[in-house]
C-alpha cells in the first residue's frame, strides 16, 4: 500500500515537473527580397492527374504565403537536446496524388516509419537519393499496398518519381524528436522543451540553413523567428 | 675586369642551382601535404563463389592494371578515362550495383559480382572480363569491398527465389503483354519496347546524367540486356530493379507467376532475336491475342490494334 502512494507521488510529481518545466520555442518563418517565380507544371503526359488541377498547379521549391510567409522549412532542434532514441509514435504518410507528393517535406526522426501511399490512377517508381542512407527504387502501381520504410541515418533526401519528372520532394530524417514543418502562415511550434540552452535550425530547400542559440529556463514560451534571404533564379 | 666574367657566370650558375635545389627539396617535403587523399588502405576482405575464395590483397595488381582506368585507384569512378564514359563507371565508394539477385537497396552477393565481371555491361563501356581466371575475378570482387565500409557493416541481401520457368503458351505471353500495359512500363521503354515512351527523353540516373531505357528492339541473336541474357535474368531485372538507374524494382507487386508471363512477353519485343516466344508468335502470325482475366468480364477491345511486338 505504502509503495504504491509513493509510486503514485512520484508520477504526480514527475508529471508537474514535465509541465512545469516544459518550455516551447514558437515563430514564424519569413522572406525578403523576391522569390523565384514558380512555373506552372505541365501534366499533359498523365491526364488523370492533370484533370486534378485546374489551373496547373505550380513547382514547390517555394511556397510563400500572406505577410511574407515561407512554408515547407524544417525547424529543428539541432543541438542542446540529447537524442534520447525515443522514436514519435506518430504514423507518417507520404501519399503521391495528382502527380504531386504530399507533404512536399516530410520531416521525421531516424527509424520512424512511414507509408508512402499512391492515391493516383497511374504508376509512380518512388525514388529517393540519398548519399548516406541506402538508395532504393520502388514501383508503385496504383491500387497497391502502402510501401513501408525508415532511414537509420540523418540526413536530407531529395525524392523523384522518374516516370514523372516533375515530381520532387524531401525526406528530412533527423537524429531528433524536437521538429516542426512551417505552415502556410510561416508558422512552427517546438513544444515541451526542457531547461536548457538549445541551437534551432531551420532549414529550406532553396535558401540553406539559419541556426538562433535559444535558452528556455523553465515553462515559459520563447519567439524565434527567421527570415530567409529570396533568391530571384 | 675579364677575371670577374666567369666568377659571375660561376655565381649565376650556382645560385640557379641552390635554388632548384631547394624548391626540389621543399616540393618533396610538400607532396604528402599535396595529395589530396590518403594512402589507400588494401583492408582484408573476401568473397565466396562456390569453393572459391577471393582476397582483396591478391588483386591488388589487377585493379590497378584492367579497373583503375575507369573506376579510380581509389574505386570513386574517377580514372583518367571516367570523363569521355557514357554511362559513368561505377563509383564502388556509393556501393549501388545495377545487377543484383538481391532486393533493391540491399548489397549484392559475391557470385552478382563475379558474374557482372565476366558478363560486362551492355550497352556501356564495361567489356567482358572473360579473359581472368575464377580466381581473379574472385579476388577482384574481394577487392571491389574496400572502397565502401557498407560491406563490413551490412550482408548482402538475400537472393530473390524464382519458380521454375512455366511452359511459354500464347496465354502467358499475352497476360505478360497485359502486364506490360497495367505496370506501365511503356511510359520509358514504349509501346513497342523501343526506348522511347513518353517520360523517355527525361530520365536521368541517380547521379543526374542522362540515360536511356532499354531498346529491345535492337540487336539481333546476339542482344543481351544489362545483366545477362537468358530468361531468369530477365526475371532478376525487373524485380530486383537496377539500383542508382530509373528502372524500379517490382518485387512487391508482380506476383512470382506473372513475372514469367512478363518476361515471355519481353522477348517478343526482341523482333529480330531468334526465341521460343518468337517462334510461337509466328505461328500465330504475330497477333497476340487480348488478355482476358478468367472471372472478370472481358476487356474492352484495345484502340490500337497492331499488337506490340509483332514477331515478324
Amino acid at each position: 500500500m505504502r509503495t504504491k502512494r509513493t509510486l503514485l507521488v512520484l508520477l504526480t510529481v514527475l508529471a508537474c515537473s514535465s509541465l512545469v518545466f516544459a518550455g516551447t520555442v514558437s515563430g514564424k518563418v519569413t522572406y525578403t527580397g523576391t522569390p523565384a517565380h514558380q512555373k506552372p507544371i505541365d501534366m499533359s503526359k498523365e491526364p488523370t492527374c492533370a484533370k486534378q488541377h485546374n489551373p496547373p498547379i505550380t513547382t514547390e521549391n517555394v511556397v510563400t504565403g500572406a505577410d511574407n510567409a515561407l512554408e515547407n522549412v524544417v525547424v529543428y532542434v539541432s543541438s542542446g537536446a540529447p537524442d534520447d532514441g525515443q522514436v514519435p509514435p506518430q504514423a507518417l504518410t507520404y501519399t503521391q496524388k495528382g502527380c504531386q507528393y504530399i507533404p512536399h517535406v516530410l520531416p521525421m526522426h531516424v527509424d520512424q516509419e512511414f507509408d508512402i501511399v499512391n492515391d493516383d490512377q497511374t504508376s509512380h517508381n518512388i525514388h529517393p537519393l540519398p548519399k548516406v542512407n541506402t538508395e532504393w527504387n520502388k514501383s508503385q502501381p496504383p491500387g497497391t499496398a502502402p510501401i513501408k520504410e525508415k532511414y537509420d541515418k540523418p540526413e536530407f533526401i531529395p525524392v523523384k518519381c522518374n516516370i514523372h519528372p516533375w515530381m520532387h520532394g524531401w525526406f528530412v530524417v533527423l537524429k531528433t524528436s524536437h521538429f516542426d514543418l512551417s505552415k502556410g502562415a510561416g508558422d512552427f511550434k517546438l513544444p515541451n522543451l526542457p531547461p536548457g540552452k538549445y541551437t534551432i535550425t531551420a532549414w529550406h530547400e532553396d535558401y540553406g540553413t539559419q541556426t538562433a542559440d535559444v535558452t528556455i529556463t523553465g515553462n515559459e514560451t520563447k519567439d524565434v523567428n527567421f527570415t530567409f534571404k529570396a533568391k530571384a533564379y | 675586369m675579364n677575371n670577374w666574367k666567369p666568377m659571375r657566370f660561376i655565381g649565376v650558375i650556382l645560385v640557379v642551382a641552390i635554388f632548384g635545389l631547394l624548391t626540389a627539396l621543399s616540393s618533396a617535403q610538400d607532396e604528402p601535404m599535396v595529395g589530396p587523399k590518403p594512402p589507400l588502405v588494401v583492408k582484408p576482405m573476401e568473397s565466396h563463389i562456390g569453393n572459391i575464395t577471393g582476397h582483396a590483397a591478391d588483386a591488388k595488381s589487377d585493379y590497378r592494371r584492367y579497373c583503375a582506368g575507369c573506376h579510380g585507384d581509389y574505386g570513386d569512378a574517377s580514372g583518367e578515362n571516367a570523363v569521355w564514359l557514357d554511362p559513368k563507371p561505377r563509383d564502388f565508394t556509393i556501393a549501388t550495383f545495377k545487377c543484383r539477385s538481391t532486393l533493391t537497396g540491399t548489397l549484392p552477393t559475391d557470385e552478382d559480382l563475379f558474374n557482372t565481371i565476366a558478363r560486362g555491361l551492355t550497352n556501356s563501356n564495361m567489356p567482358i572480363w572473360n579473359t581472368f581466371t575464377k580466381q581473379q575475378r574472385a579476388d577482384l570482387v574481394a577487392y571491389i569491398k574496400i572502397f565502401s565500409p557498407r560491406w563490413e557493416k551490412e550482408k548482402a541481401g538475400t537472393p530473390i527465389s524464382i519458380p521454375a520457368e512455366p511452359p511459354v503458351t500464347m496465354e502467358s505471353i499475352s497476360h505478360g503483354q497485359a502486364l506490360f500495359a497495367k505496370l506501365e512500363c511503356w511510359k520509358c521503354h514504349g509501346t513497342h519496347g523501343e526506348g522511347n515512351g513518353p517520360s523517355a527523353s527525361t530520365l536521368t540516373d541517380s547521379l543526374d546524367n542522362p540515360i536511356r531505357p532499354y531498346n529491345f528492339a535492337l540487336g539481333k541473336n546476339d542482344s543481351r540486356f544489362k545483366c545477362g541474357s537468358t530468361n531468369q535474368d530477365i526475371y532478376k531485372i525487373f524485380m530486383t530493379g537496377v539500383d542508382g538507374t530509373p528502372m524500379p524494382s517490382f518485387a512487391d507487386v508482380i506476383q512470382p507467376n506473372d513475372a514469367w508471363d512478363l518476361v515471355h512477353f519481353l522477348r517478343t519485343l526482341q523482333v529480330h532475336r531468334h526465341s521460343k516466344e518468337n517462334d510461337l508468335l509466328m505461328a500465330a502470325h504475330g497477333v497476340i491475342p487480348p488478355y482476358q482475366d478468367k472471372g472478370a468480364p472481358p476487356a474492352a477491345a484495345p484502340a490500337d490494334n497492331k499488337s506490340p511486338g509483332g514477331g515478324q
